[in-house]
């Protein structure tokens, strides 16, 4: 059965490139066949390419000699692991907007669709070990640092199973090396300066990504941290997501300068395509390296679109056209753009992504499940962890005769 | 763990219940309840809080020619629709966005006070005030103390959306009032409806010190009444004693009101207890005579926020109380308010000061 199966491949589809392992590959072809997965028969792995270098757009600098290489190479893997990123995070957005609309998830929901390729490109330059902190539009990033999408999906939905046992919701979720979801705009950014002041201290050579955006840009004390940071050379990225809008204003009627990768000043800094996976990544890892050799600080501006509103109260039409958004979608898409150059380049096939996206939609969708039949956290959990106390300590409640334990 | 028995019921019954019903947050935790038409500012029309709030302006850059209105999104209409039309109608330099920075809004506003002009600032929310804390507190409040009545920034009102709304969470549903009472120099200033929101705001606007003015978010579309069209004011630092009564002094402001309005009700139908409902309306100065005679009166004082109990601005009412009407008490001043945690997320309807728990506050002071 399987030397016909075999004959079959050689025979009838197109020739295998013999520079590659020919075990191998045909090897996993049957691996496949044998798992009952869909099975390919217009191709076989030995087609694929393993790895290509591609082109990727020159970064601004500013005061840097030059920035971060304008080739990045790709290897089928890697490929294959943004893209299931970036469309795993695509489609838990994408459920998070639907459970809002159904009245599920309440409150306040940043969707960070249409941004994947910053929250992939920079997981894939930094280590776990590495940290990151980030605004409110935070669902992205929690999953990159390793939250499981269940567990994101249970806090926006308030349940026990979410990542803060449901009692952050959206802008509030956290994982090790990864410090939130904070909802005060530009208050993450001291915070961030003063993890890296941790590393440096400790001597760990770790780096603390500290992102913002356009509008956190114009906070007073966003200048204190690049001066603290400057000054004590600090082994922080400051990145600064530009999605053009901050809610409903645009950058230039907000900022009196929109090149917000110059905005440190006496810190160097990079502009940087961030729709493109590829050169976030080859950028994050330039500026990694810049920090981590003690030159200190360095400025990102990652130039990204964010399709939905600011959040799901904003139906994001207002302040910009639906052409603007359509003409978006169709041809800076992060997603798109990973898997056309990937297709082009024979790394891999139509079929593979499908069956990343079947298999991702079905992720998400028992992560929903979970997200809406976990219950919610008891209602001893309202006071506990307000300070650290041992042992519990009363907390007066509504009236003198009604207290509460904390637990922490 | 919980132990006011009333509250543990109606706590449960929330919990069956959106667990078989599809998860669904029940109705807010108030109706409002609209007072009567006011007949002696003229013509009134049919408007909501935040149209009473855009009138107001309207009325001030109308008869003000030095009055600018600014803060984040105002340009547009805000948030919350507070200023739409306004625009278009004065022109954009009078009423203009500034970026996300609320340290510098206050500041500037602030400068553009002291220098003569009529300043409206605005803060997205409440919770967001923080940064402006330093500014409002070290220097609008001692402007003029500082300059021996040299300078003031009297010109300067900041707006703010406040308190709870279903779903704000930690960050879009705080009331700091308390923060701001414990600072001499600025008034600070609360509405419970369109009517009293219009009045307050102009006077607070016409007032010649800094003030801040904030306005219960719950209620923006909420609360429907027949507001004046034209510019009237409502005095500041006096409370208004909604409902007579001679058992239990009940006083709140904002939203709280039409809580404690039922709770009245209830308690009268329940209990037979008069309650007298008073609206500080002012927390700073507050009227400090209406509610001691209230209580020299009744002998019992119930205040609700929902704000934290800790250092929240019951406490400040009760000392006062205790000191002036200390003979006439005939049990403890209760305080209903929030619980000392942060503004949560998911357990919002157990954290507010809800009618039963107010009810039940009632209901042993009348058993002490």
């Amino acid at each position: 059965m399987s030397a016909c199966l075999l004959a079959f491949a050689t025979a009838v589809l197109e020739p295998v490139k013999l520079q590659w392992l020919f075990n191998d590959f045909i090897l996993g072809y049957f691996q496949d066949v044998l798992l009952g997965s869909r099975v390919v028969v217009s191709r076989s792995f030995a087609d694929f390419t393993p790895q290509a270098t591609f082109d990727i757009k020159k970064c601004d600098v500013h005061r840097l000699e030059e920035g971060p290489p304008v080739k990045a190479t790709l290897t089928r893997d890697q490929g294959l692991q943004y893209y299931r990123i970036m469309q795993t995070v695509r489609r838990m957005e994408l459920k998070a907007d639907q459970l809002y609309k159904q009245k599920i998830i309440r409150g306040f929901c940043h969707l960070y669709d249409g941004q994947e390729a910053c929250a992939a490109g920079i997981e894939a330059a930094i280590n776990p070990s590495d940290h990151l902190i980030t605004a409110y539009r935070a669902h992205g990033y929690t999953y990159t640092r390793g939250v499981a999408i269940k567990e994101i999906l249970a806090e926006l939905t308030g349940r026990k199973g979410g990542v803060a046992k449901g009692k952050g919701g959206s802008m509030h979720m956290y994982a090790p090396h990864f410090y939130g979801g904070n909802g005060i705009v530009g208050a993450q950014v001291p915070l961030g300066a003063g993890i890296a002041l941790a590393c440096q201290y400790q001597g760990n050579n770790q780096v603390c990504v500290t992102l913002y955006g356009d509008g956190a840009a114009n906070q007073g004390q966003l200048f204190e941290a690049f001066n603290m940071a400057a000054l004590w050379k600090l082994p922080c990225i400051f990145i600064c997501e530009n999605n053009k809008y901050g809610m409903g204003t645009s950058v230039e009627r907000a900022s009196a300068s929109t090149d917000y990768y110059k905005r440190g000043d006496f810190i160097p800094g990079l502009r940087v395509d961030g729709m493109d996976v590829l050169c976030v990544r080859e950028a994050t890892q330039f500026a990694a390296d810049h920090c981590r050799s003690g030159k200190g600080p360095i400025v990102m501006e990652l130039q990204t679109y964010r399709y939905h509103g600011h959040s799901m109260s904003d139906p994001g039409v207002s302040y910009r056209t639906r052409e603007e958004i359509q003409e978006v979608r169709s041809k800076s898409d992060p997603i798109s753009l990973l898997k056309d150059r990937m297709l082009s380049n024979n790394m891999a096939a139509v079929e593979e992504f499908k069956e990343i996206d079947i298999a991702i939609r079905k992720e998400v969708e028992e992560a929903a499940q979970y997200a809406t039949s976990d219950p919610e956290p008891p209602l001893e959990e309202l006071c506990n962890h307000i300070f650290k106390n041992d042992p519990p300590l009363e907390v007066r409640g509504t009236h003198p005769w009604a207290t509460l334990k904390s637990v922490s | 763990l919980l132990q006011d028995g009333v509250g543990f019921f109606y706590v449960s019954k929330v919990i069956c219940n959106s667990r078989t019903k599809t998860q669904r947050r029940h109705a807010s935790h108030f109706t409002f309840q609209p007072d009567p038409v006011p007949t002696q500012y003229g013509p009134t029309q049919k408007m909501n809080l935040f149209q009473s709030v855009t009138s107001a302006l309207d009325n001030t850059l109308a008869s003000d020619p030095t009055a600018v209105i600014f803060g984040e999104d105002v340009a547009f209409g805000g948030v919350f629709r507070c200023t739409v039309g306004l625009r278009d109608k004065y022109g954009k330099d009078r009423v203009f966005n500034t970026p996300l920075c609320e340290q510098g809004i206050v500041g500037f506003g602030i400068g553009v006070a002291v220098a003569g002009a009529t300043a409206i600032a605005e803060i997205q929310f409440a919770d967001y005030i923080y940064p402006a804390f330093d500014q409002i507190v070290n220097e609008a409040a001692k402007y003029r103390y500082r300059s021996g009545n040299l300078f003031d920034c009297g010109n300067l009102t900041i707006r703010a959306p406040w308190g709870c709304v279903g779903h704000g969470s930690l960050y879009h549903s705080q009331s700091p009032e308390a923060f701001f009472a414990h600072c001499p120099g600025i008034k600070v200033v609360i509405p419970r409806s369109p009517v009293q929101a219009k009045g307050l705001l102009l006077s607070c606007i016409a007032d010649q010190n800094p003030c801040i003015f904030f306005e219960p978010k719950i209620l923006y579309r909420a609360a429907v009444e027949q507001v004046p069209v034209e510019a009237y004011t409502v005095p500041l630092s006096q409370a208004e004693i909604l409902q007579e009564g001679s058992d239990v002094t009940l006083v709140a402001w904002g939203t709280q009101i039409h809580v404690m309005r039922e709770v009245a009700n209830m308690a009268q139908e329940k209990l037979g207890v008069s309650c007298e409902l008073i609206d500080l309306q002012t927390i700073l100065p507050w009227d400090v005579e209406t509610v001691c005679k209230s209580v020299v009166k009744t002998g019992r004082l119930l205040i609700s926020h929902e704000a934290p109990v800790t250092g929240g601005f019951a406490a400040e009412i009760s000392s006062t109380v205790q000191e002036e009407c200390f003979l006439n008490l005939e049990a403890p001043i209760s305080r209903v308010c929030g619980y000392d945690t942060p503004f949560p997320h998911i357990f919002e309807p157990f954290y507010i000061p809800d009618k039963w728990k107010c009810f039940d506050a009632i209901k042993r002071m009348i058993n002490y």
